[in-house]
């Protein structure tokens, strides 16, 4: 069983290519070998930024033989047929068997497919794995027409067994395998052979090459753990700048550096954003005072003074970017602080287009206002607190710090707000109305945040509806879905109360948006576990804008059909309204007069009325409350009594007054079921 | 300084030793070391000797520096590193050649970095230029965390596939220099070797222009003038191209590619200074960049249909 070994090698591969890469490698060649007929006992894939790596192992040394019979024609055919047969089997006459069946005597084709060795059909695999490999970005370099996702420099294949290692023979445009692979860049060049995925593995260590980039990622955080403990502090947890650092070195050395003292007072998410974004550095906290302190940074390399030049290097280039960051800081504050204030910021929106058929930022936080303070009282928020939220929410969009720093917008915001005596939740609101983003992101639960969140998304959504810029399919460059579900998660989250349609009517009234909304809804429930069909029997009652009473509605059935008395009420009410639905078509009449239990025959029809009597008494003050749970509950009790009328009455009655009685007694059924929800539109 | 490589011995004492540290390299790889372009750019990028020269299936090899202008990085002279005019080295090999990387870095050794003290790292860096039409695919080279380069293979320039591959590398002088030197302060950057008769600093040398130049980027530079020129430009690239090859005084076929894209440059600088003087929107923005894309783009189709640019008749 011979072990497959693969490399290639290449110029640096982008750091956040490096992992899904490895795992396409591992995925197309052994797809491609199990295809050819070649199994395996397991595989593993690795990345480091300059190699792509597959072990194989336990490999079959050939694919299976292929043995093939197909029966053809009669002995006795006309040539014509026969011939056809021979050709489409590839045989000559004397190739094919004779056999004895029913009808007669009958030829038969025996095609065997010779196994074809392990090293041919790799060879194969990984030319089609390199010619098409999924890269998300691939280029050509010098005059050749092989794409990768960088230069490719080698590649090398090997099959390892008891007798010894063998290089798959494979030339790709000018590239020929063998079993030779580098080291690190620096500091072990020189190439060398390897016999197999161990001794690979093992000459890469001694070559200053860590293969895994598990183990990297590992050997990063203990190490940048243990210096920042043995000085007190701790390392500030961030496994995307750990993966991504990971993949941008191959013999991480992890060092330890001073934030110069002039810059410890910048917010600890300045000096952390800027430390990430720009140098991918690890910040360090004092968890006493929960300052950052120091850096962490990776070098990709050992150097004979211990890491001295390349620290002061790193040094330097820090102060240089935070000396920009204090100055935008302190610029920024002088602004926050002066008699305008954030108003100074807010007035420069004006130039700044939001879009072209909406007008500036500064139109757009005009309507955000004006819409906060509509919804403040829905939101339990003062209503001038909300405006005045409003208004300056998205001042920090003309500070030095969020045009250098984007992704602390908001953030900003709060510090300057707060600088600027502004109270608390409205700070609070600067950095809040942005959230949430995701579907997991945390959800604002203070009332003025709340107010300019949700005034925020819903401008955004009714604006860009007005212009009929909306979403379609994949495309949804305004991420007008992310702000749908932002309003559903904080109305959800807050049990608020918004008449979501008379605020669109306010702003801009289209029924297509309150089914858009609901539409994202349905996406959200069906996370919960909730169906497609219990919504749109819930969305089909009234106040179905309203999405706090719709949830209720839905959540009270959905738990309802979990139960056994709820799906077989359903049933009993579906069979009730077929009934009288055929019933009132042949008659052209409603039966919604009133059933009189003086009509009652049968015990079980009495038992009905008695249940429907305590359900409807249990029903209403349920509903009163909006408590849809109880109701339901009422309803499903409603069951045994249910089953039993149809089990033993027969509706239509050869008597005409029993029989409109008895109708008149499904209606009342009809009409019990249909308070909390369309039960008519429930699948099944 | 050892002629053979373009290396010197030890570190390098002054801005432009680290130049001619540079040239002596290149040329010593078999670069073809040009002079700067003689008109205002905004990168060493739209040198004819990149941008048109890495058209076509001409081989091509060259070095230089270029002096280029960013209107709105102007800071008066001020800022430690941020300058409206700076300097560029620039290396344009074609096909890149498949030991580009080890090259480049025999450079930075050559200027004075010591690969066994240093770490010198390939980051994923994505290069784009929409007023050039032009892309590719390279990194951004970080010595001890710091860009020192840009390191770019060529996928499509003037909206034309390059075939074959360019390999370009641009240094940013000053940036770099300052590291080598352990300057902090780009203006006390020693110019010439300090300890020459009359030792002059960067700043003895630019820091007057730069004060006088940010003066008239943000301030003075009279807009209606510039978009009026602007315009002048952008009509006469096209009616240059509009012209019919064949030249009716001599009877030869002359395409005139690159004073065509003289106006080109212009309109892409014009609209650079725009932008510094804010009288640019955001929308108005990317519709001038389209003008001058189109430009580069016609000016690419005219250079393919010329010998330098592979055509054979």
């Amino acid at each position: 069983m011979p072990d497959l070994l693969i490399e290639l090698f290449s110029e640096e591969i982008p750091a956040r290519m490096q992992t899904r890469a490895a795992e396409d490698l591992k995925s197309r060649i052994t797809n491609g070998l199990v295809e050819a007929g070649l199994t395996y006992a397991g595989a593993a894939a690795f990345s480091t930024p300059r190699r792509l790596t597959l072990a194989v192992e336990g490999l079959l040394a050939q694919s299976p033989t292929l043995r093939e019979e197909r029966k053809g024609p009669r002995v006795d055919a006309p040539e014509k047929a026969i011939d056809g047969f021979l050709r489409g089997a590839g045989l000559t006459r004397e190739q094919l068997e004779e056999r004895d069946e029913k009808k007669g005597r009958v030829f038969y084709a025996v095609i065997e497919k010779p196994g074809r060795p392990a090293a041919d059909i790799v060879a194969q695999v990984l030319e089609e794995t390199i010619r098409g490999f999924p890269w998300p970005k691939s280029m050509r370099w010098g005059d050749g027409a092989l794409r990768w996702v960088r230069p490719l420099h080698r590649i090398l294949c090997t099959l390892t067994t008891e007798a010894g290692t063998a290089v798959v023979p494979l030339s790709l445009d000018g590239i020929t395998a063998s079993d030779v692979t580098e080291g690190h860049r620096f500091m072990a060049p020189a190439p060398f052979s390897v016999t197999s995925f161990e001794d690979y593995a093992a000459k890469l260590k001694r070559a200053n090459v860590v293969l895994s980039a598990g183990e990297r990622g590992e050997t990063i955080w203990n190490d940048a753990t243990n210096l920042a403990f043995a000085s007190g502090l701790d390392v500030v947890e961030d496994k995307g700048l750990l993966a991504e650092v990971a993949g941008l070195v191959e013999w991480p050395v992890v060092l330890m550096g001073d934030i110069g003292a002039a810059f410890l007072d910048l917010p600890p998410e300045v000096l952390q954003t800027s430390m990430r974004e720009h140098q991918k550095f690890f910040s360090v906290k004092n968890p006493g005072t929960g300052r950052i302190e120091k850096f962490v940074t990776v070098a990709n390399r050992e150097t004979a003074d211990n890491g001295a030049t390349i620290l002061a290097g790193n040094q330097k280039v820090l102060s240089a970017r935070l000396s920009d960051a204090k100055f935008f800081w302190e610029n920024d504050l002088r602004v926050a602080k002066s008699a305008a204030g954030l108003t100074a910021w807010t007035d420069q929106l004006a130039n700044v287009t939001f879009h072209n058929k909406l007008g500036s930022q500064k139109d757009r936080i005009e309507r955000i206002a004006v819409l906060a303070r509509a919804l403040a009282p829905m939101v339990g928020a003062d209503a001038d607190r909300a405006e005045q939220a409003a208004r300056v929410a998205k001042a920090d969009l003309s500070s030095q710090m969020v045009y250098e720093f984007p992704e602390l917008q908001g953030l900003m915001g709060r510090y300057y707000s707060a600088a600027a005596g502004l109270p608390a939740d409205v700070a609070a609101a600067c950095q809040e109305h942005y959230s949430p983003l995701g579907p997991s992101d945390d959800v604002p639960t203070a009332a003025v945040s709340i107010a300019v969140a949700l005034a925020d998304k819903l401008d955004t959504l009714t604006g860009f509806w007005a212009i009929d810029e909306k979403p379609t399919g994949s495309k949804d460059p305004y991420a007008l879905r992310r702000a749908a579900l932002g309003v559903i998660r904080l109305i959800l989250k807050n049990a608020l109360r918004v008449p979501l349609t008379k605020i669109f009517a306010e702003n801009f009234w289209s029924a297509d948006l309150m089914s858009f909304f609901h539409d994202r809804l349905k996406v959200y429930l069906k996370d919960e576990g909730i169906r497609h069909d219990v919504i749109d029997a819930c969305l089909a009652m009234p106040g179905n804008d309203d999405l706090t009473l719709l949830v209720a509605r839905a959540r009270a059935l959905s738990d309802t059909l979990k139960t056994e008395d709820g799906t077989n009420l359903v049933q009993g009410f579906k069979r009730a309204n077929n009934i009288l639905t055929q019933a009132e078509e042949k008659d052209g009449v409603e039966y919604s007069y009133g059933a009189d239990p003086q009509y009652a025959e049968d015990p079980a029809e009495t038992a009905l009325f008695a249940a429907l009597d305590t359900a409807e008494a249990r029903i209403r003050p349920a509903l009163a409350d909006e408590g849809f749970a109880a109701a339901m509950q009422a309803m499903a009790a409603l069951r045994p009594e249910v089953d039993a009328f149809f089990e033993a009455v027969q509706v239509n009655a050869e008597s005409e007054i029993l029989r409109r009685n008895r109708l008149n007694l499904l209606s009342r059924i009809r009409t019990v079921c249909l308070q909390v929800a369309d039960l008519t539109r429930l699948d099944g | 300084m050892d002629q053979s490589t373009g290396t010197g011995a030890g570190k390098p004492r002054s801005f432009q030793e680290i130049i001619l540290r540079l040239q002596n390299y290149w040329a010593a790889k078999g670069c073809a070391v040009l002079q700067p372009y003689d008109m205002e750019v905004g990168a060493g990028t739209f040198h004819p000797a990149t941008t048109l020269r890495s058209l076509g299936t001409q081989p091509w090899a060259a070095a230089y520096v270029q002096p280029s202008r960013r209107p709105t990085d102007g800071r008066y002279g001020e800022n430690p590193n941020r300058l409206q005019h700076y300097y560029q080295y620039q290396v344009l090999i074609k096909p890149s050649p498949p030991d580009l990387q080890a090259l480049y870095l025999g450079s930075l050794a050559a200027i004075g970095i010591d690969m066994a003290l240093h770490d010198v790292r390939f980051v994923e860096d994505d290069w784009e230029s929409p007023t050039l039409g032009a892309w590719g695919l390279g990194w951004e080279v970080w010595c001890d965390g710091m860009e020192v380069s840009q390191f770019t293979y060529f996928q499509q320039v003037g909206g034309h596939d390059c075939h074959p591959v360019s390999g370009e590398l641009t240094y940013g002088l000053e940036r770099l220099a300052m590291y080598v030197l352990g300057v902090d302060h780009v203006m006390d950057m020693p110019f010439n070797d300090p300890q020459s008769p009359i030792a002059l600093t960067y700043g003895d040398i630019f820091r007057q222009t730069e004060e006088e130049y940010s003066r008239w980027n943000f301030d003075v530079a009279d807009t209606e003038t510039l978009l009026r020129h602007f315009e002048d430009a952008e009509r006469a690239c096209a009616d240059i191209l509009d012209r019919d090859a064949d030249d009716p005084r001599t009877g030869k076929r002359i395409v005139m590619a690159h004073p065509a894209y003289d106006q080109c440059i212009k309109a892409s600088h014009l609209f650079n200074l725009l932008d510094a003087r804010g009288v640019i929107s955001v929308t108005e923005r990317q519709a001038y960049i389209g003008r001058v894309r189109t430009l580069a783009k016609r000016c690419a189709d005219a250079f393919v249909t010329t010998t330098a640019g592979g055509w054979a008749a």
